[in-house]
């Protein structure tokens, strides 16, 4: 699968062309309800041979193929879900700018809020140990040291 | 021979970093006051040969100096004056140097503004400070020398990045390594106070003016950075989420949560072991970030010309650290008794919960920044991590901070009641719901980005104007505005600055939410609505510049016939370095911008044309000089000038 993806990369990188602003006006689809759908899907999938770019900003061309490619298949009639499957079959994972939840990617998803739990839960275990610490008696020594300073 | 001298004066620096860094350590170990004194003229010499040595590759760059390898592949003799400066840190060696220069002014001020520090303490900051110099001098000299120079100097350079040549980006690094590098001297303070074994309220107060310094420069930093993407990139967009971006964003949240927990050491003597840790963190993050920017492990768009050999020397240098200091911490923490007690609902709970939110919310930008690297070689998995991630975790975060903040701010210290701190805040809670629901009546489309970003701007901005308002206490208005003045520095700097993130909290949410975009193929002389205005490409010409060629367009805005504005956006071809740009033409305006970018010729003869609304765009930056003005109203509290109780600490006592 890299192979695949480094060759296209190199395919695309080579040629360099003149700046294409991010979504020309001729790409765009005649049907405001699937152009709209194209441009959120857009914006979750990066351009490959830019850095962290997705396809949407990106001037590259390969990101313009890409875009073409995405409104190619939403015409075609898939749904959200299969036009990212498609993409996400020839290019791999690494089109998705927003990893899905699978396999080890779950460590990404739950570092945060599993990070925020272990934070409260030792934020509330010091406060619990010092109320205790504080609930201690006063030693001998310092019993007998207090009574001295009251005489004074 | 001035640029040799330069070469000479740097390699003198490291030397004197290597005496800076030992003698005034064994000194403070020994008690021996001479070797302390070491430490002071060390720290200042160190700071003039690298000043000297900066200022003889500037004059290389000024006056083109071509034998110079690095001046060849950065400048060009056509370049403007002012980048031929800045060229001298747009690149990976000169912004090195830049680096350490930094790193060495702030030894040098901790000699100048440090006179009541105890002599110990100051000796063993100075030695961390030297300590830290010493490596980067090494690792500069080493593998990355600005100074090296070409046996056949050719005739012109090969230019700057065109991107770089910009006002904005020209002082962009220069602030953000003010904010990385000052986080190095809470850290020199952290370390020095482990060694020391010793935080006492006194600590407290001499390292927040550090670290609200080093906050308030990379605020600035990251807000000229997040323009300069605005206006120069061509969409409108203005954050990210990219690796670099992220490099400044972590060492940003773990100094906003350092100087917050400070303030409990200095006020109510708890939190000790943690803000150790924060302060030994937030330099750690700086660390990260420059291996981030200068390893290319991670592509970014701002990452430098790479080599492993500089990534694998960098991550030495974040080991030495990082590694020294924390074992150190885990020694020593212990002896860091805190001595205040508080309450469930307190100020000090509250700054505690900020902590937590804002050090995990740097946690999960790292843990989204290095994941795809972790992911490729550990499991063999290549993946990307960007912007709509980073939005879903990152954000929660931040709407949790938002909520609590404006009651945790105007809760007492020790012992609080919920309740009662929520009385002054209820007209702000009913404001900031109706304002949402307004925002949410009159929008378009049913986002509840925009009416929840209005809701927790309103909330955290009217939060801060009536604590602040609360402080003057009660009685007639005249007294009341009377004892407004008089409040100290430290009150209006936190009014502003929250007042601040309230604002760019709104702005944020108003420019994702209610941005309106339009493209199309104009024809010359043809017009086109946008939003409540009417846009008409008047021309399209060349123009020459004075080393690019610019397609310029003249487009004209106008509301109703009446002309809101003339614009000129651009498309230049810098022909030395082959790259072109795009100059976007904003109108700017309080409530929106006019956001016009020109794009390629069609072949009917038209021009593809994007323009933008962006509302409330200024509001964002607004913000961010809000809060970084108010850390700097902060700063001149009269207890920083004064340094009050900083004499009263005998020298020498032990830990407490």
């Amino acid at each position: 699968m890299r192979g695949v993806v480094l060759a296209v990369m190199l395919a695309v990188a080579l040629p360099v062309a003149g700046p294409a602003l991010a979504v020309q006006p001729d790409e765009i689809l005649a049907d405001p309800a699937l152009e709209k759908r194209a441009r959120d899907l857009s914006k979750g999938l990066r351009c490959l041979v830019c850095r962290n770019e997705n396809i949407d900003d990106s001037d590259a061309q390969l990101a313009k193929d890409l875009r073409i490619l995405l409104r190619e298949r939403l015409v075609a009639g898939d749904t959200d879900e299969e036009a990212v499957a498609f993409l996400v079959d020839r290019y791999g994972e690494y089109v998705l700018l927003n990893p899905p939840a699978t396999g080890v990617n779950i460590l990404l998803w739950v570092a945060g809020p599993a990070m925020l739990l272990a934070g409260v839960g030792i934020a509330f275990a010091t406060f619990r140990r010092r109320g205790q610490a504080r609930a201690e008696e006063l030693s001998e020594a310092e019993r007998a040291r207090l009574a001295e300073i009251l005489k004074e | 021979m001035i640029v040799e001298l330069g070469h000479f004066a740097l390699i003198l620096a490291l030397a004197v970093a290597i005496i800076q860094s030992t003698v005034p350590l064994i000194g403070a170990q020994r008690r021996n006051a001479a070797w302390m004194a070491v430490g002071d003229p060390a720290a200042v010499v160190q700071f003039l040969l690298v000043g000297f040595s900066f200022a003889a590759l500037t004059y290389a760059f000024v006056t083109s100096d071509f034998s110079l390898s690095l001046v060849v592949s950065n400048s060009h003799t056509l370049k403007p004056l002012i980048y031929k400066i800045s060229g001298v840190w747009g690149n990976h060696e000169g912004s090195l140097l830049l680096w350490v220069l930094i790193l060495a002014l702030f030894g040098a001020c901790a000699v100048w503004f440090g006179g009541n520090l105890p002599p110990q303490l100051k000796a063993r900051v100075l030695a961390v400070q030297g300590m830290i110099g010493v490596a980067f001098l090494l690792f500069m000299l080493l593998t990355s020398n600005p100074f090296l120079r070409l046996e056949v100097p050719p005739l012109d350079g090969q230019d700057l990045n065109p991107l770089l040549q910009d006002p904005g980006l020209a002082f962009h690094p220069p602030f953000l390594y003010l904010g990385y590098v000052g986080l190095s001297m809470s850290f020199s303070f952290a370390v020095a106070a482990l060694i020391e074994g010793r935080v006492d309220a006194a600590w407290g107060r001499w390292v927040r003016p550090w670290t609200l310094a080093a906050w308030v420069f990379l605020t600035i930093g990251i807000a000229l950075g997040s323009w300069w993407a605005y206006y120069e990139l061509g969409w409108g967009g203005f954050w990210f989420w990219d690796p670099v971006e992220n490099a400044s964003f972590m060492p940003w949240l773990i100094a906003a949560a350092l100087l917050h927990s400070a303030i409990v050491v200095e006020k109510r003597e708890s939190l000790k072991a943690w803000t150790i840790l924060l302060a030994i963190l937030a330099f750690g993050f700086s660390l990260v970030g420059t291996f981030i920017v200068r390893s290319g492990v991670i592509t970014s768009v701002h990452a430098f010309a790479n080599d492993p050999d500089r990534g694998v020397f960098i991550l030495l240098i974040l080991g030495v650290f990082m590694g020294g200091a924390l074992t150190l911490f885990a020694a020593r923490a212990g002896a860091m008794e805190a001595k205040g007690i508080f309450g469930v609902v307190s100020r000090e709970s509250a700054l505690v919960t900020n902590n937590i939110l804002l050090a995990v919310s740097a946690f999960v930008v790292f843990f989204g920044t290095i994941w795809p690297l972790v992911a490729e070689m550990l499991f063999d998995r290549k993946l990307s991590v960007g912007e709509p991630f980073f939005n879903a975790a990152f954000s929660p975060f931040v709407v949790a901070l938002a909520v609590i903040l404006p009651l945790g701010a105007m809760m007492p210290w020790k012992r609080g009641d919920a309740l009662r701190g929520m009385r002054p805040l209820w007209p702000v809670l009913v404001l900031a719901l109706s304002m949402g629901a307004l925002a949410w009546a009159m929008q378009t489309g049913r986002s509840a980005l925009g009416p929840v970003g209005v809701l927790l701007g309103v909330w955290v901005l009217g939060g801060a104007l009536s604590d602040f308002w609360t402080r003057t206490g009660r009685g007639a208005l005249a007294g009341r505005m009377a004892r407004l003045r008089r409040l100290p520095r430290a009150d209006w700097g936190k009014m502003v600055a929250h007042g601040g993130l309230g604002v760019t909290i709104f702005a944020v949410s108003a420019m994702l939410a209610w941005k309106v975009e339009d493209i199309r193929v104009v024809q010359p002389g043809g017009s086109y609505p946008l939003g409540p205005y009417e846009v008409t490409l008047v021309e399209v010409r060349e123009v020459q510049g004075p080393n690019y060629i610019s397609t310029m367009a003249e487009m004209r805005v106008t509301r109703e016939g009446e002309e809101v504005a003339l614009l000129f956006p651009e498309k230049r071809i810098y022909p030395v370095a082959g790259m072109p740009t795009t100059e976007a033409a904003i109108d700017y305006g309080f409530l929106r911008d006019v956001y016009l970018v020109i794009g390629d010729p069609q072949e009917n003869g038209g021009w593809a044309v994007r323009s933008y609304i962006e509302p409330f765009a200024n509001w964002l930056w607004g913000g961010c000089i809000l809060m970084a003005l108010g850390g700097l109203l902060s700063l001149t509290d009269r207890r920083y000038r004064v340094a009050a109780g900083a004499r009263r600490v005998p020298d020498g006592v032990p830990a407490e």
